[in-house]
């Protein structure tokens, strides 16, 4: 097994504490060595998946938590966003994200529907599991191009 | 972790000048603050985004619905002084195509 620390935050399903955990993630992924502009992506990334968890779990309704694990690596940040109990349809959510098109019209642009899009685009890896409730687990490396030139710096398992 | 909203009004200019975090929390209040300008026909509505060190999909949400509003209204929006982090998502997501964004992009990321 893989050495890793685990930092566990749950915050109440409200809009309002997303900050509270983007501040959360800045510092953790400060404390590993990512460089500014990851740390800034690595906030839009966890911003996003809490807020549908907000929006679609919840209902906006401001009830029930989300839970918020970080899994510290060596060569990697995991990120998991857990909205228990709620759920959205994923179908539904993905279908018609991705960047505008000069040729979309722009009556057709959807207000809501960049977050996952964004997720996508900002982290390495993104699995979804939606077995119970949804929960994304995103991942983010470490100096990707390093690691791709130098294998030895890879802590496998064992 | 909050926004402030500030509007002037000089001729058919409205300036808004925001400061601090754009996500799903201070979202609404710049909708509410950003929509009606975008309604009084003629109106060009100029958002200063120098201070916003922060923005996800939430606040893209917003100035696509306000970019609607002008169409629907015959008025304009353009978004001056972005920060490069800021410009990036907008890039990202192609609406660097359909609005108006001063190219003195902050960090000149152009």
């Amino acid at each position: 097994m893989e050495p890793f620390d685990f930092v566990e935050i749950k915050v109440p399903a409200k809009a309002e504490y997303i900050g509270v955990v983007r501040l959360s993630i800045s510092g953790i992924a400060n404390r590993m060595g990512f460089t500014y502009e990851d740390i800034e992506d690595l906030k839009v990334a966890i911003s996003e998946a809490i807020t549908n968890a907000v929006k679609h779990g919840y209902n906006e309704t401001g009830e029930g938590e989300i839970t918020i694990g970080f899994g510290v690596y060596d060569d990697r940040l995991e990120v998991m966003v857990a909205d228990h109990g709620g759920s959205f349809n994923l179908g539904d959510i993905k279908q018609d994200i991705g960047p505008y098109k000069q040729d979309d019209n722009i009556e057709e642009l959807r207000e809501g529907g960049f977050g996952l899009f964004l997720i996508d685009a900002l982290m390495d890896k993104v699995e979804i599991n939606s077995k119970y409730g949804v929960i994304v687990l995103m991942t983010k490396y470490l100096h990707e191009a390093e690691v791709g030139q130098n294998g030895d710096q890879i802590s496998t398992s064992q | 972790m909050n926004l402030t909203i500030d509007v002037t009004n000089k001729e058919n200019i409205a300036y808004v000048v925001l400061s601090g975090e754009v996500d799903a929390f201070t979202a609404p209040k710049l909708k509410d603050a950003l929509l009606p300008l975008t309604k009084e026909e003629g109106q060009t509505v100029e958002v200063d985004l120098q201070n916003v060190n922060y923005m996800d999909s939430t606040g893209l949400g917003v100035f696509i619905s306000a970019l609607k509003s002008t169409k629907e209204h015959n008025t304009d929006l353009k978004l001056v002084q972005m920060q490069e982090r800021v410009y990036r998502l907008f890039k990202i997501t192609g609406l660097t195509e359909i609005m108006n964004i001063d190219s003195t992009v902050q960090g000149g990321m152009q």
